[in-house]
């Protein structure tokens, strides 16, 4: 075909991990508009199970800026963070090419480090998701009493699978899903990376007298990033 | 040392400027186009319109990342063929979820 076997073979899982994440994605798609929106202006809007939240008013918070309605600015350097990491990517591969050791290093340490700094972004993302933002929302739940199912209102402060004061449960169950698994993409990709990066260091990618296995990896962060486009849109924005 | 003598040799090119130029290029772009999608997601309100601009701008992003950091757009015909057209697959499953989803009661 023209093309390296190790390259072509790499497109094709990630064609098919690209089948798995437009699973999940769409199928936010199908679930949120089977919900009510929020009717009203968005001043007025408050969390309730009722309809599905505006993102914008749900992922609002930075670090150390508690209590400071910054919707969308984490995300927004979040994204940032995993772009720049795809530029410090293709220069790693462009050094691969001409045989530049010391480039590839360079580029690929920076790369870890970007994949590094999104992954601690994201825990404290969680973290804020989880524990919540204080005020918290009356939900409806199903508990057993004496062995009876009964309905009881309650009030909830944070997220977790099974109850959570953003929204529909729905909600928070593809927050969790979707942004976890592709967490675990990066998460992956960081140590891929770093097998890399030491392959190279120690001078594997040298004495084979090529770094194809530097594109190869690069396709996956680069994949990664792809991904991440359409999470922030499908999630965070729309 | 004799393990030294084992070491190929190895020439290394200079950097390619207009190569490197053009990926950053690319980044600015990327970069450039998430600082507008952050302005729109405050400029407008809720809409088919704005949703459709959201979805088009990220097409655009994804295409660059593809073509560009991905190298597709370089790469041989059949390669890049035999990704994209598998993509149809995924336009049939958001076709086929959304009719699924228009036709579902609406959940409380």
């Amino acid at each position: 075909m023209g093309a390296s076997y190790g390259k072509l073979m790499m497109w094709f899982f990630l064609l098919s991990d690209a089948f798995t994440f437009s699973g999940l994605l769409i199928t936010y798609g199908l679930v949120r508009s089977a919900h009510p929106a929020f009717e009203g202006l968005p001043d007025a809007f408050t969390f309730s199970p009722e309809y599905w939240p505006i993102p914008e008013k749900v992922f609002d918070a930075i670090p150390f800026y508690h209590g400071v309605p910054l919707p969308l600015v984490f995300v927004g350097i979040m994204t940032f963070i995993l772009i720049m990491s795809s530029v410090t990517m293709v220069l790693a591969v462009e050094a691969g090419h001409r045989m530049d050791r010391k480039a590839v290093e360079k580029w690929m340490l920076w790369t870890i480090v970007g994949g590094l700094t999104f992954l601690g972004c994201q825990a404290w993302e969680w973290t804020h998701f989880i524990v919540g933002t204080g005020v918290p929302t009356k939900v409806t739940d199903f508990v057993f009493i004496n062995g009876e199912l009964t309905q009881i209102t309650k009030e909830v402060v944070g997220a977790n699978l099974k109850i959570n004061q953003y929204g529909p449960q729905d909600f928070a169950d593809f927050f969790f899903f979707i942004t976890g698994f592709h967490g675990f993409h990066v998460f992956s990709g960081v140590l891929l990376n770093f097998l890399i990066y030491y392959n190279t260091v120690t001078g594997v990618y040298e004495r084979r007298g090529h770094y194809e296995m530097v594109e190869k990896v690069g396709l996956y962060w680069h994949f990664v990033d792809l991904v991440w486009v359409f999470v922030f849109t499908f999630f965070y924005l729309v | 040392m004799a393990s030294h003598s084992q070491e190929p040799q190895v020439t290394v090119l200079p950097p390619d400027k207009a190569k490197i130029k053009k990926l950053w290029t690319v980044a600015g772009i990327l970069g450039a186009v998430t600082a507008l999608e952050f302005v729109i997601a405050f400029a407008l309100d809720a809409g088919v319109f704005k949703t459709a601009l959201f979805v088009g701008l990220t097409i655009v992003k994804a295409g660059y990342i593809v073509l560009e950091f991905m190298h597709l757009k370089y790469e041989v015909k059949v390669l890049f063929w035999s990704i994209l057209i598998p993509m149809i697959f995924v336009v049939w499953m958001l076709v086929a979820f959304v009719y699924e989803g228009m036709k579902m009661p609406v959940l409380p």
